[in-house]
């Protein structure tokens, strides 16, 4: 059985003229235990609203998406949250760490909502991406690498099944985007997490073996003009 | 454990608005319970006030006026009564001890009262007399005084000093007596009006110099002890009833609680802008979390993307308000300190009558929960807020 199994997935937005407007048409796509898999689309093609409704964040309007054996369409809103905490990790551009918290306390709240606080692991995780020595900085006394790789440890906090990634490295320069792929990815599958990235840079897309094209797999995705 | 760290770390985030409203609190909170326990405070000392004694007898006039003037050593005093009435009621049966005064003089605004030695036999509170801690009781015809513990350190006189007695029961420099009078003795604290006094012979204030000569065989008041206290309802009867020449003040406690029952409105009207401060304070708890309601919806959002749930934020929020209280009323006990402690010393300054600003008070227990929950409450408004917040919307798309 696939770790996440999504079929007849919609979602639509209203749209300004009072209409729908259809972001996110998806017949059919499967993620195996512990694959890792990137999803290649361009700007507004619907990879940050896929990943939503996969996170749980938004609730999709029809269709199925099952996680790790359980059906999220159709559960409410605290139950998806409660989902969210215990099994998914979650990585953005923007980093989004909380600036009011230190790195450590950042990752202790990507655990605190799941399986609860347990320091060591977080101060283990913070050591696997190489901030042993920045436990107690907050977000603005690091480089964007660094915020990145405190990132990466909180989204792993709670021992997640799926780790989401939301163009992790379109914020960072060549070489820092180069290492922190890496980085997550044997992050990923040290802690026998699955990875489902999305983005449109083809120097990212090029470290993976499986890429599947959004356009291919989303039917609401304009295709790209070629 | 997270719910802790979130508001914690919020209010340090927010700090300007944290101290700032929980001052507002603190002031406002202060002033509830300074308010109230001053108010209950002094009407009770007040009221079980007596300076040991249980009516007052003097010319016909309001029976307050006559207890204010002979009692409390304020206002007044309503006129005087020939001596044979003090000899009539210190005769009387019932009366267990009546003791003379004659007023109309001061020294430096603190009275002098005239009286007889009988005042060092009168207990004040159960088994304490008027007694002199330093030097002597004052002899029946000479020019001594025995000042009040109160009067002798604010007028900072010694056992040994001298002084002019002025005219008038308020200071004028203009009308200084020739005579002078010494310091004989001081009185131990009684914490009773009387500290507030300069006592001195009968015959010294009758026949002071420029004094009305036929007031030479006048007194003021006399004040009254009596066997039992139930036996003043015969001697109302008969002065108040049957005579109308004089006026019987009794029971000294339901006459000083008459005057409570005509200021109760101003108590009523005090009590409404205490609370409407305090509602204004809570008000402000309400008002700047709901302002940074803009500014915290993408921390709200990433808490939520984490797993928190939208009660755990609502929760979050309320608590803030909370603790925002909680500050302010660990901080409102200085500002109710520090009221009371200048409105206790104010009233003995011009009452003689002593408040404990530290005495207890339930106010002090339920001001702080009230306060506490006004602002919990008040939070459900920006918590509500919170709760609704897009989480997709503001975790900051970028496309
Ligand atoms: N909250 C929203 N309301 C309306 N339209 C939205 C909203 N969020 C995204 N969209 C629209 O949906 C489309 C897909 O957006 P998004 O999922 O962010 O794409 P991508 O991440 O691939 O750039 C875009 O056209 C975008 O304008
Ligand atoms: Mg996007």
């Amino acid at each position: 059985m696939p770790l996440l199994e999504i079929s007849n997935l919609k979602k639509a937005y209203a749209a300004p003229d009072g209409g729908a407007n259809v972001v996110v048409d998806v017949p059919e796509f499967k993620l195996d235990t512990q694959a890792q898999v990137a999803l290649s689309g361009e700007s507004g093609s619907g990879k940050t609203t896929f990943l939503n409704l996969i996170a749980g964040i938004l609730a999709p309007d029809t269709g199925s998406i099952k996680l790790n054996g359980l059906e999220l369409a159709g559960l409410r809103e605290s139950a998806r949250d409660r989902v969210r905490a215990t099994t998914i990790g979650y990585i953005f551009q923007t980093f989004n760490l909380l600036q009011g918290y230190t790195a450590l306390e950042n990752v202790l709240l990507g655990m605190s909502f799941g399986p609860g606080a347990d320091r060591e692991f977080a101060k283990a995780l913070l050591k696997r991406v190489g901030l042993d020595a920045k436990l107690n900085h907050l977000p603005r006394q690091l480089s964007t690498g660094q915020q990145q790789r405190v990132a990466v440890a909180r989204a792993l906090a709670n021992r997640p099944k799926l780790v989401l990634a939301d163009e992790p490295t379109g914020n960072l320069d060549h070489t820092n985007a180069r290492e922190s792929l890496k980085l997550i990815r044997e992050a990923c599958r040290e802690n026998g997490a699955a990875l489902l990235l999305v983005s449109h840079d083809r120097e990212v897309l090029g470290q993976f073996d499986a890429v599947q094209e959004l356009h291919k797999l989303n039917r609401a995705a304009e295709q790209p003009v070629s | 454990m997270t719910l802790p760290l979130i508001v914690a770390k919020s209010l340090r985030q927010h700090l300007l608005s944290t101290v700032v409203t929980a001052a507002s609190i603190a002031l406002a909170g202060g002033l509830l319970m300074a308010v109230w326990v001053v108010k209950t405070q002094s009407n009770d000392a007040f009221t079980k006030q007596n300076a040991g004694f249980d009516a007052v007898l003097g010319a016909r006039s309001a029976k307050l006026q006559l207890v204010l003037n002979a009692i409390f050593h304020l206002e007044a005093s309503p006129g005087n009564l020939p001596w044979t009435d003090y000899e009539d009621i210190a005769k009387n049966a019932a009366v267990a001890l009546a003791l003379p005064i004659a007023v109309g003089d001061n020294y430096h605004g603190y009275r002098l009262v005239g009286t007889t030695t009988n005042l060092f036999t009168v207990e004040h509170a159960p088994g304490r007399k008027y007694r002199v801690a330093e030097g002597e009781e004052f002899a029946a015809g000479y020019m001594e005084a025995v000042l009040g513990s109160f009067a002798a350190r604010q007028l900072k006189l010694k056992v040994g000093d001298k002084f002019h007695p002025y005219h008038g029961l308020n200071f004028d420099e203009k009308q200084k007596h020739d005579e002078l009078y010494v310091v004989i003795g001081i009185l131990e604290p009684s914490n009773t009006p009387a500290d507030r006094v300069i006592w001195i012979p009968l015959e010294g204030i009758q026949n002071m110099k420029g004094h009305d000569a036929k007031s030479a065989a006048e007194i003021s008041a006399v004040l009254v002890k009596l066997k039992n206290p139930i036996a003043g309802r015969g001697l109302e009867l008969m002065y108040n009833k049957q005579g109308n020449r004089l006026t019987f003040a009794w029971p000294i406690a339901q006459v000083v609680a008459e005057l409570f029952g005509k200021i109760a409105w101003f108590d009523k009207v005090l009590e409404l802008v205490v609370w409407l401060v305090a509602a204004v304070a809570t008000g402000s708890v309400l008002a700047s979390i709901y302002n940074s309601m803009n500014e915290r919806r993408r921390d709200i959002a990433i808490l939520r993307a984490l797993g928190a749930r939208a009660h755990t934020i609502f929760l979050a929020v309320v608590l803030e308000c909370a603790a925002i209280a909680v500050l302010g009323m660990i901080a409102a006990f200085a500002v109710y300190l520090g009221i009371t402690t200048v409105a206790a010393h104010i009233i003995r300054t011009e009452t003689g009558v002593v408040l404990d600003a530290f005495a207890w008070h339930p106010i002090l227990a339920w001001a702080p929960a009230a306060m506490i929950g006004l602002s919990a409450l008040a939070g459900v408004i920006p918590a509500v807020k919170a709760y609704r917040t897009n989480v997709a919307e503001n975790l900051v798309p970028v496309s």
